[in-house]
């Protein structure tokens, strides 16, 4: 038995580390929230955060004043950091549902201990990536033209574009994503509520967890809900970053005319946004003392996922290459080159494939896989590339395309740069809210891979799911 | 004061006033107090109260009329009317329909010659202008100063009002001033009173003038343009004993040489329209075409579009000449040239063989001896009466050359003899040479100075008195063409700040009858005249019919082919300059000319014909010379600059051209104020630098003021176009060039994007370019579409570029046509121009004998299968029945995918506010036509829909289709040379359609099959095959190269 015991846990490793309880668990993870004292630590973070997203408002506010002058966009380079950034930010957006959803019909437990903050993530990566496409426009009070509402124009949206699918799929995607959080989020909102000493939090998480009490038939409820709604989210996974290739990939511009882009963005999404997610619970892990529930093996998962995610990517580089070659289209075999080596941007490129090509091939090792300096290094590395995968694709298509007499060079202003920093300050932000009050990793899922779990159903993992095995507390 | 002299003059004010409306009552209380005599009146009376007085009428200044106890005969209710006047049309103008424009009749003048044209008139508001299709000068079409002049007129820079020291005057003040001189030196005749005019033209004012100066016979009157006749008179006068225009007949030469003559850039558009007409070429009717040699101190218009062009310093043309004028036979001349040999001698083979049909041009910037030769040589050729015919001058004083004119003016000035200097136009401070440099030291040696100007520029700053002149459109006047033909011109406006013409100003110097009417000068003048006009007896229809038509028939001067005198070639010199010297060619600009468009936006914005920079001058110089001194070579590797790999290397050179090197320039002495950017230009001659007039103006306006170097710097009298630099370093800073191109190879993308044959291999084998045919290849319901627009009408374009020569006057037409506004040369920097059309070149060639450029006019192809359309969100470009691609600035939200898609990059984006709302001037000058565009808007070509749909609304009014030609784009309607038919392409019959049937048609970027609606005729090269330069054609590629998905 006991090497059977050995073997197990080779295949299926603890994913709760050190003596745990189910109180326990509770306790710590409850703690953060509903401690006291908030710790030094935190308000220097959010100050900083916060202080940054400042930019953001002082960005908007200009740039609606002045119009999208302020950046560096011209012609021909009608895009810019406006979509790289709204992109790359629905790319990091993508792990959360990746998670979520996919992970959890695939029955993978570890995910139970970052699903939470990963769904966080994936939220506030939206909401930073829904300012741009609403901001880029022209005349962005004008923008709700896009949604198909009744109207006395008698105009509906033209249902061919790209730009039309995206609005659709972005808002699908972040209303399902914000249902599938806060759904997930009622068992805890309820732990809180009967744990939380002040009357204030107590009137707040009790008002946020409807009325919970734990009873069966709310477990049934909610696990059913759960269950739909990651079924409905499985295919948003997919669809989202396809269709956001499409905004590319309709248009007939060399370097984006492809027909790999669906799956080529949806990997390159879920590459990015693992690296998101290790960047950001590495730090949390050690500030929370939370190394017991998401653990080095949880690492070492994100490092795979990532490594395999590359993988594709990297396949999505060739094929881009090898398909300027051999379409024999003269505009296609410029483009390669002229993105690759002849051209003045051959620089991101070249930085593009070390960020996202090179660098994770150290996760074959296990030594890097395992140490986490290594693995949040290699996820900036990877953050950092997948933005310049979107630069490379927008930008260094666009600047030399058919007529050689209307090629222009594009610089980003100071305009560009500060609203790109400004909502990377307003993601910090909202996490660092989100780390306050709110449990950062699902008590009541992690409490389910605990041996006490297991008491009074099956030994087996297969049953986990059986609603029984919750206990009420 | 208010004695009985103010009495009296109030009589006669009222008198003035009610005679001028013609009624016994005044409708208003406005338009008695509103008069400029009244205004002039009351600050006469009331010089406490000039300042504060306003013409718009509030409380105070009501009551203090009133209390100027003024006869209101007629007034019988005291209710001030509103300051602003909405009035409706009591009794409407005859033939005037509101909303509907008018067009009239006038001409433009610049420098010695005239251009008819036909301004549009919205309500009074002259919103357009257009060639006149009858006026010899123009046929139709215009040069891209005439088009930009209408902003001119508009300009908020403009002077507004009569000053004295620089505080506001009234115009009877300065009659006062001028009637005291008058009086003053009446006695004496004039003596010490000065006149320093631009070029005159005008019968009307010569015969001023020369009454004028018969009355006061110690008076004086100078002329002076910085660019001026004075070459081409001196020419004449060395051949022909006499000073002569020269008139040359393009329509009939078969082959050209062209030394130096830039007709392509010039403000004569009929040498154009003639040169494209022996230009144009069918592939199933006409197979022959001119054939154009140009010689070249300057890469140029003339140069790109000649079929050999060689370029050499500008002290080797004269013996170029000569050498020419051995090669065909010109009895006394010698030459030592060596050089070009073999060009030289088949290209004069060829013109000796076309005798009778061919003919030389030099340019006016060569010298008489030059000049003289060349007609020697015309002689020689038998072009004499032919191809070249010689008029009298029409240009007063055309005996005196300017440059000697100005001279024995500053001569004047420095020996006190000067009293009074009266300065009718031009801005002589800013453009004398330097050395006889009209400058504040010699100024103020002159005790009274006058300027006439529209602008109060660097002149009007230097003296007492400064009137502002009227521009051309709000004034009477009359013009003579570039072949005599005289015209009247015609005002379209009421001058919008009360401006003075020259011919008002003039007046006051006579001892009588000094305060009149321009209108009056002119028509006093022409009562004077015999000339016949057909169908008209009286001088009232006479007066009628020229005025209506633009021009007078038959008044063109009497074409002459006198014999060329050879004595002078005896005294022919040699030229001293040494191989090695850097030598300079000064040149007015392409686009502000001499300085006097400096303010005018439109013409900033528009890129150089060749360099496609903007917003300043640069100096030209070639790629050797460039790397020889080490000028504008990129630190950073020039083949990932240019795109690299095909093409050539000169290109590469473009990287390093829009951070050019400020370079300081040395000329005998003299410099350059300030740094000069240096510009890399293919096809310039090596150790020439061009430089360019007009900029580095001190006061031009908001617009212009600072913007370039002043190359009036350098110039010199002795030297005005010519001459040896003595020294040229960097400056050490680095300059920003906005230039709207910097990629000029075309990437070995010749079949899809730009075509050009030799004429006899196309001749041979027409199937050269022929593209492959997608056109069935789609997956939308083509069928359906076709039927639709089979049953409507279907708008097609073609551009022939061989008929193109880049001159850019589409462009500003279109600018002015469509409301497009000016961004700036910051946003030019950061490729946003607006422009929808904009002029593409490309080069041929190798680095070392670069071909073209070749110009392709660019602007919305209006695709059939149009890329941007299905990419908008909501739907705010979108196909029309008629098959045209059309913009919905209302519903367009700014996402620009639609620009992202299209391969042409014909969109333009409102990336800020670039329309100026708020300047009242630009309100007036804006087409009513045309919507005009906010922030976050995208915009591009419509095809001038405007005129689609009013063609479209008098066609369905009458009952019938549209007839061919009668709807014409703007850019279509301005070019010189005929290059862009539009029409319907149903209609078998039209222009449009049999310009399509031509197999040299082509469509760019046809792998892409968006079907546009605009095709491009490919351009020819009429080669001779014995030059040392011709290019073996290229065969048919055996293996056909396509692009496609």
């Amino acid at each position: 038995m006991q090497e059977l015991k050995e073997v197990q846990s080779k295949l299926r490793p603890a994913m709760v580390e050190g003596e745990h309880s189910l109180a326990s668990v509770t306790d710590k993870i409850s703690d953060v929230t509903l401690k006291k004292t908030t710790p030094f630590g935190w308000f220097v973070g959010f100050g900083i955060a916060f202080i940054v997203s400042q930019l953001l408002l002082f960005s908007v506010v200009y740039l609606v004043y002045k119009g999208i002058g302020i950046w560096g966009n011209n012609q021909p380079v009608g895009w810019a950091f406006d979509i790289i950034n709204f992109v790359w930010w629905i790319g990091i957006g993508h792990a959360g549902t990746l998670i979520s959803a996919i992970l959890l019909l695939l029955n993978q437990k570890w995910r139970t201990s970052i699903n939470r903050f990963a769904e966080a993530m994936t939220l506030f990566a939206v909401a930073c990536a829904g300012l741009y496409p609403l901001l880029h426009t022209g005349r962005p009070w004008l923008a709700y033209w896009l949604f198909p509402y009744p109207n006395t124009m008698g105009m509906w949206p033209q249902f061919r574009s790209p730009l039309m699918w995206d609005v659709f799929a972005v808002s699908t995607y972040a209303t399902v994503s914000l249902l599938f959080w806060y759904v997930g989020l009622i068992p805890d909102l309820a732990t809180l509520r009967d744990k939380a000493k002040h009357k204030g939090f107590r009137f707040v998480y009790g008002l946020f967890s409807w009325g919970w009490r734990g009873s069966a038939r709310h477990w049934h409820r909610y696990e059913i809900t759960y269950l739909l709604l990651a079924g409905l989210s499985t295919p948003l996974v997919l669809s989202v970053h396809s269709i956001v290739s499409f905004d590319f990939s309709v248009a007939q511009l060399p370097g984006w005319h492809a027909t790999i882009f669906p799956p080529y963005f949806v990997a390159g999404a879920i590459f990015a946004g693992f690296a998101m997610v290790l960047i950001l619970c590495i730090p949390l892990r050690h500030w929370y003392n939370m190394k017991d529930f998401i653990t080095d093996q949880h690492l070492i998962y994100m490092g795979k996922i990532m490594l395999a995610t590359g993988l594709i990517v990297c396949y999505g580089y060739a094929m881009e290459a090898f398909f300027g070659w051999y379409s024999a289209s003269i505009y296609e075999f410029f483009m390669i080159k002229n993105r690759m080596w002849e051209g003045p941007y051959w620089w991101s490129y070249w930085a593009l494939i070390f960020c996202n090509g090179l660098s994770i091939q150290l996760l074959w090792f296990k030594r890097f896989r395992e140490s986490e300096f290594w693995l949040f290094t290699i996820s900036v590395v990877v953050s950092v590339g997948m933005w310049l995968e979107r630069f490379v694709i927008i930008v260094t298509s666009l600047h030399r395309d058919f007529l050689p007499s209307s090629w222009a060079m594009y610089s980003p202003t100071v305009f560009d740069w500060s609203m790109f920093i400004g909502t990377i300050g307003f993601f910090f932000t909202l996490i660092f809210l989100f780390v306050r009050f709110l449990p950062i990793i699902s008590i009541f899922e992690v409490r389910t891979l605990l041996p006490d779990a297991q008491v009074e159903g099956g030994h087996h993992d297969d049953h986990s799911h059986d609603g029984g095995e919750k206990k009420a507390e | 004061m208010a004695g009985k002299e103010s009495t009296a003059d109030f009589a006669s004010l009222k008198a003035k006033v009610l005679g001028k409306s013609g009624k016994e009552y005044w409708r208003s209380i406005e338009e008695y107090v509103d008069a400029p005599e009244f205004e002039e009146f009351v600050k006469r009376e009331y010089p406490a109260h000039a300042e504060e007085w306003d013409s718009s009428l509030n409380r105070r200044n009501f009551l203090k009329v009133m209390g100027a106890s003024l006869a209101f005969a007629g007034l019988t209710g005291c209710v001030v009317q509103p300051t602003e006047r909405i009035i409706p049309y009591v009794n409407q103008p005859e033939d005037l329909i509101p909303g509907k424009p008018m067009f009239f009749a006038t001409s433009m003048t610049l420098g010695g010659s005239s251009v008819g044209i036909l301004a549009k008139s919205n309500e009074g508001r002259p919103t357009k202008i257009e060639g006149n299709p009858e006026h010899p000068g123009s046929l139709g079409a215009t040069d891209v100063l005439t088009q930009a002049s209408l902003l001119n007129l508009y300009d908020p820079d403009r002077s507004q009002e009569i000053r004295f020291r620089g505080t506001s005057k009234t115009w009877l003040e300065f009659v006062t001033k001028v009637r005291g001189i008058v009086e003053d030196t009446g006695a004496t005749g004039g003596a010490g009173v000065r006149f320093l005019t631009e070029t005159i033209i005008s019968p009307t004012l010569i015969d001023q003038f020369k009454r004028l100066l018969a009355e006061l016979p110690n008076a004086k009157w100078y002329q002076y343009d910085p660019v001026n006749n004075d070459n081409v008179f001196g020419g004449t006068k060395l051949a022909f004993g006499a000073p002569h225009n020269v008139v040359y007949k393009l329509e009939e030469a078969d082959r050209i040489l062209s030394i130096d003559a830039d007709i392509f850039s010039g403000f004569n558009v009929r040498y154009m329209k003639d040169f494209a007409k022996k230009r144009k070429y069918h592939s199933d009717e006409k197979k022959d075409i001119s054939r154009l040699y140009a010689i070249e101190s300057t890469a140029g218009l003339t140069g790109a579009k000649a079929d050999h062009r060689i370029g050499v310093k500008p002290s080797e043309i004269l013996e170029i000449v000569k050498a020419i004028a051995v090669a065909v036979g010109v009895a006394g001349v010698t030459s030592s040239y060596k050089g070009n040999e073999k060009w030289i001698a088949e290209m004069a083979k060829d013109l000796v063989e076309n005798k009778g049909r061919s003919v030389v041009m030099i340019g006016d910037n060569h010298g008489a001896q030059t000049q003289a030769l060349v007609h020697a040589i015309n002689e020689a050729l038998e072009a004499n009466g032919k191809t070249v015919v010689y008029t009298d001058p029409f240009v007063a004083n055309a005996d005196v050359p300017q440059m000697e004119q100005l001279r024995e003016l500053i001569k004047e000035i420095d020996g006190g003899q000067v009293k009074a200097l009266v300065i009718l136009g031009g801005n002589p401070v800013y453009n004398t040479p330097a050395d006889l440099k009209l400058d504040r030291k010699r100024l103020e040696k002159v005790q009274l100075r006058m300027h006439l100007g529209e602008h109060y520029d660097e002149t009007a700053e230097l003296c007492q008195w400064h009137v502002h002149a009227k521009h051309y459109l709000e004034g009477w006047t009359d013009t003579r063409a570039f072949d005599g033909t005289s015209a009247i011109a015609q005002p379209l406006i009421a001058p919008l700040y009360q401006g003075k013409s020259i011919h008002e100003v003039v007046q006051l110097f006579f001892k009588e009858n000094y305060e009149q009417k321009d209108v009056d000068i002119v028509q006093t003048f022409w009562k004077g005249q015999s000339f016949d006009i057909e169908g008209a007896t009286t001088f009232e229809d006479k007066w009628r019919k020229s005025v209506h038509d633009g021009f007078i028939p038959g008044t063109a001067s009497a074409a002459k082919a006198p014999a060329v005198n050879k004595e002078f070639i005896a005294g022919i010199g040699t030229s001293s300059v040494k191989a090695g010297d850097l030598e300079f060619s000064i040149l007015p600009d392409p686009s502000v000319y001499d300085g006097r468009f400096t303010n005018n936006g439109w013409l900033q914005e528009v890129p150089k014909p060749l360099s496609k920079t903007t917003w300043e001058n640069v100096a030209y110089i070639s790629p050797k010379t460039a790397a020889r001194l080490g000028f504008n070579q990129s630190d950073r590797d020039p083949e990932e600059l240019a795109g690299g790999g095909q093409g050539t290397s000169f290109i590469n050179t473009m990287g390093g051209n829009l951070l050019s090197d400020g370079v300081k320039i040395k000329i005998n002495g003299l410099e350059i104020g300030k740094d000069v950017p240096i510009w890399i230009q293919p096809g310039q001659p090596d150790d020439v630098i061009t430089l360019f007039m007009g900029y580095g103006r001190a006061r031009a306006g908001r617009v212009g003021t600072g913007l370039g170097y002043n190359a009036f710097d350098v110039r010199t009298s002795s030297n005005p176009y010519f001459g040896i630099i003595s020294d040229i370093k960097a400056g050490g800073e680095k300059m920003t060039v906005a230039s709207t191109q910097t990629h000029f190879n075309i990437q070995g993308r010749e079949k899809q994007i730009l075509q050009v044959f030799d004429l006899a291999a196309f001749n041979e084998d027409p199937t050269l370019g022929k593209q492959t045919d997608y056109y069935d290849l789609t997956m939308y319901p083509t069928e359906e579409y076709q039927k639709m627009y089979s049953e409507n009408y279907k708008w097609g374009m073609a551009i022939d570029l061989n008929s193109c020569v880049g001159c850019n006057a589409c462009v500003i037409a279109c600018q002015s046509e469509n409301n497009i506004p000016v961004v700036g040369k910051e946003q030019i920097e950061k490729s946003r121009e607006m422009h929808w059309m904009r002029i593409d070149a490309y080069y041929g060639g190798d680095a070392e004998s670069p071909s073209g450029p070749h110009f392709q006019p660019m602007l919305c192809q209006q695709c059939e299968q149009a890329p941007c359309e299905p990419v908008c969100p909501v739907h705010a470009t979108v196909h029309s029945a008629e098959g045209l691609n059309d913009m919905v600035y209302n519903r367009c939200v700014g996402t620009r995918y639609c620009s992202n898609n299209c391969p042409y990059k014909v969109r333009r984006f409102n990336f800020m506010l670039y329309q100026d709302w708020d300047t009242p001037q630009y309100k007036l000058m804006r087409n009513p036509e045309v919507t005009v565009r906010s922030r976050g808007v995208m915009e591009k070509c419509t095809y001038c829909t405007q005129r689609i749909s009013f063609a479209r609304i008098e066609a369905e009014k009458q009952g019938r289709k549209v007839r061919d030609g009668e709807v014409v784009t703007a850019c279509q309607s301005v070019c010189p040379t005929d290059a862009i038919v539009f029409g319907d392409l149903n209609d078998k019959e039209s222009q449009v359609a049999k310009h399509k049937a031509d197999k040299r048609n082509f469509t760019v970027l046809y792998d892409l099959n968006t079907q546009p609606r605009t095709t491009y005729l490919a351009g020819l090269k009429n080669q001779n095959k014995n030059m040392p330069d011709y290019v073996v054609p290229k065969k048919k590629e055996k293996k056909a190269q396509e692009g496609g998905h």
